[in-house]
């Protein structure tokens, strides 16, 4: 019978494989780009990093698609927001690699909302509430002073895991703090005239954002958490304008912007696409050039009335 | 000051390396760190009277997922506190509410099924026509009318650090319930290796692993229910490895029981069914991915009972015992602009069965009982499309024949007249999701597995997912 035969000769070659030279580079899977970059800053040369999602992906809404399970199961760090934001693939992602490094509550699983204070952690949990996230809103990169604090966490992670480069991982992590604590200065100084600005957000994706520059969220496009925005329930939010009007609407760059176009033809306010994330837009290049281009076009957008 | 604050930030980072110089003692850096400190305490206190709130508020709902975050997460205090915004401190238990015993409460996840089928010809007469399945085989359209799909009780839970469970309890619209799957899967073996024990679907092809809840049509394709037994399941042992590149290339093998056909329940030592499996898969640009595979299962029967139509045109009982060696050969291709499948996407999926039945045949058992051999090499195949053109709703067509070849009979062969009658069926369904939880299903078929007839199937079917919501698979 020929699968007998194929049988033990698979079982060999499979064990023979995993004696394999470690790898030089730490390889690190991140699920978005935002911790793609942040571990690309603090591991420079000592990391390998790809990124399992693009700046124009759902992040919510990715399969545990063949390539991705390769990655994870080559991957000696995973690093993902958490606070069940993939909830979605990741589970079946890390289950399907094969790899007992990255499986969560080992020191190879990283999720970055576990370090930092989450908002919008719902009362009540049920699903007439939408796509509600029992952990609290996922989106925290949108505030810099969660990019510090994950940074510190992420930092240390990585001198744990690559204990003979741990000098090098702290000079790198010094480097970027320093970095980073001034472009928050100096971000938040630019920002101060958003500051009570009302506006209108397409998902419920930016707390964090208004959270810091402090924004005033006035309506949302979408009636319950991921549920696409209704014609009707678009109308209630412009007639809810006329009274509370705000002067601009947001949406993620990966979002469909017909909502907010629709609004902002509508009640005649600025429509502002956030880059959301490293890469969702041309000048977000990296975390730096991710809160540079998020201020420029807020502020252009505050500033035309 | 901002200097000053980088040094202390460096040195507290350095800490660890045990290159520890001595502080110039500044007194103001040391008053700064008082103050972050302070401020530090004051968020942490301010986030704990919002968790303390959030606790009281959610007093009456069930308790929340229980987040394992075992992150040691030494971080510097003083380094991140320049942020305002505090770092919680690292493993947060979301408000449990419910705690104690029940907080390892394992996820539990219930899909609710039920339909409406309606159909030219009578259910009860259904077969594939050349193709000898076991009386009790689950094929066709089910009953007519109304009644309860296939409701499904899942529930899963790690184990222990080395070990994960999961169990599929599928409820029958004849109130009998059955366990679809129970099985316990290593979780540390490391390598790309992964081991499962218990009762599964095998892996072989493509839908063969998927549950009903996750097909795009309300019913698996011919060639699927008449090889397979609609979806093969058995009880065993998985063995999977990842090689360790970066193109995604998996091997699977198992060892079963055989439990079902196209194997026989047979109660003695050794497997009665093993299965090998080789997948490989991986993207186009950032819009295209695709998987493709070829597997093989090989299950033996013995004594296992057959309807049939003899060639006087009468239904009788055979008795196949031999073995069953199925080739699955199985391709789907995924596109979404960008990856984003959030608007518009397709999927176009097809696979290719090929089955070989060799051993021996009783022809009519308990009254002819005539006994020969019996070698039958059949095959069948579908593609299926499917069309996401706006969000939550999609668009499916599917095309499928079979082939029920020509069996070698042996001394039976007179008994048995072969039309070469190829059934075929082309299915068209429109689904709408009101969101990821719950999809209404319109399904309108022509089968013409039967020789000479054409049954026209409407069916409507609503599918709705409570609880927990386990990830699927691509």
């Amino acid at each position: 019978m020929m699968n007998r035969k194929i049988f033990p000769a698979l079982f060999a070659v499979a064990l023979a494989l995993p004696a394999l030279p470690a790898q030089a580079a730490l390889r690190v899977l991140a699920c978005e780009p935002e911790w793609g970059a942040l571990v690309q800053e603090l591991g420079g040369s000592l990391v390998e990093v790809s990124v399992a999602t693009n700046a124009l992906q759902d992040p919510h809404q990715i399969q545990a698609k063949p390539s991705l399970i390769a990655r994870a199961r080559n991957a000696d760090l995973v690093v993902c927001t958490g606070a069940e934001l993939e909830i979605g693939w990741l589970p079946v992602l890390l289950q399907q690699s094969g790899n007992a490094k990255v499986q969560p509550g080992q020191p190879g699983h990283f999720a970055a909302a576990d370090v930092v204070r989450k908002l919008d952690v719902p009362g009540q949990l049920d699903r007439s509430q939408g796509d509600v996230h029992a952990a609290g809103n996922p989106h925290i990169q949108i505030d810099p002073r969660n990019i510090a604090q994950v940074a510190a966490a992420l930092g240390t992670r990585l001198q744990q895991l690559d204990p003979a480069h741990t000098a090098e991982y702290a000079r790198q992590q010094a480097d970027f703090a320093q970095r980073w604590q001034q472009a928050i200065a100096r971000w938040t100084a630019q920002a101060a005239p958003l500051k009570g600005v009302p506006v209108v957000s397409q998902h419920k994706a930016f707390v964090y954002l208004y959270d810091w520059l402090g924004l005033k969220e006035v309506a949302v496009l979408e009636p319950k958490p991921g549920v696409e925005p209704s014609a009707s329930h678009l109308q209630g939010v412009l007639s809810a304008l006329k009274g509370a009007p705000a002067r601009m609407v947001l949406y993620a760059a990966y979002q469909d912007p017909r909502p907010s176009e629709w609004l902002s033809k509508n009640a005649g306010i600025e429509a502002v696409k956030v880059p959301f994330t490293v890469g969702g837009t041309e000048a977000a290049k990296d975390l730096f050039g991710l809160f540079d281009d998020t201020l420029a076009r807020l502020l252009a957008a505050g500033a035309k009335r | 000051m901002r200097k000053l604050l980088a040094a202390s930030l460096g040195l507290v980072l350095a800490a660890p390396v045990g290159a520890m110089a001595d502080a110039a003692p500044d007194i103001k850096a040391m008053r700064q760190e008082i103050d972050a400190m302070r401020a530090d305490y004051e968020a942490r206190l301010r986030a704990l009277e919002q968790r303390l709130k959030a606790a009281e508020a959610a007093a009456s709902t069930p308790p929340p997922v229980l987040s394992v975050a075992a992150a040691p997460t030494s971080a510097t205090p003083p380094a991140t506190s320049a942020a305002p915004a505090p770092a919680a401190p690292a493993p947060t238990v979301t408000a449990a509410s419910g705690g104690g015993a029940n907080a390892f409460n394992p996820a539990i996840s219930l899909i609710l099924s039920g339909r409406y089928t309606q159909t030219s010809q009578d259910p009860a007469t259904y077969a594939i026509t050349g193709f000898q399945l076991p009386v009790d085989a689950e094929v066709g359209p089910g009953t007519r009318g109304f009644s309860l799909a296939e409701s499904e009780l899942g529930i899963a839970a790690s184990i222990d650090p080395w070990w994960r469970g999961a169990a599929h309890i599928a409820v029958h619209p004849d109130n009998s319930v059955s366990v679809e799957e129970a099985y316990v899967q290593t979780t540390a073996l490391g390598n790309g290796f992964s081991l499962k024990a218990g009762r599964y679907f095998s892996g072989i092809g493509y839908l063969n692993p998927q549950h009903a809840h996750t097909w795009d049509f309300v019913d698996n394709p011919l060639a699927y229910q008449a090889m397979l037994g609609t979806q093969y399941g058995d009880d065993g042992v998985q063995l999977t490895w990842i090689a360790p590149i970066d193109h995604y290339l998996e091997f699977g093998a198992e060892l079963g029981r055989g439990r079902n056909f196209p194997g026989g329940d047979n109660s003695r030592n050794g497997a009665g069914m093993q299965a090998l499996t080789a997948h490989t898969g991986g993207d186009i640009g950032a819009s295209h991915n695709w998987r493709a595979g070829l597997s093989v299962l090989s299950a033996d029967a013995s004594d296992q009972s057959l309807a049939a139509t003899n060639s006087a045109g009468s239904a009788v009982t055979n008795a196949f015992s031999g073995r069953t060696q199925v080739w699955v050969a199985d391709a789907v291709w995924k596109w979404a602009p960008n990856g984003n499948a959030t608007r518009t996407s397709f999927k176009l999926q097809g696979e290719y069965l090929r089955s070989t039945r060799d051993g021996s045949l009783v022809y009519d058992v308990g009254n002819t009982d005539s006994t020969g051999a019996y070698r039958a090499v059949q095959s069948g195949w579908y593609l299926q499309g499917i069309y996401q053109f706006m969000p939550r709703w999609r668009v499916g067509l599917r095309t499928e024949r079979l082939d029920a070849g020509t069996p070698d009979y042996g001394l039976n062969a007179s008994s048995f007249a072969d039309s070469g009658y190829r059934p075929s069926k082309n299915t068209l369904m429109v689904d709408f999701s009101s969101s990821e939880f719950s999809r209404l299903r319109l399904q309108l078929a022509k089968d013409r597995s039967r020789e000479g007839v054409t049954d026209n199937q409407l069916l409507l079917q609503y599918q709705m997912s409570l609880g927990a919501h386990g990830a699927h698979g691509y």
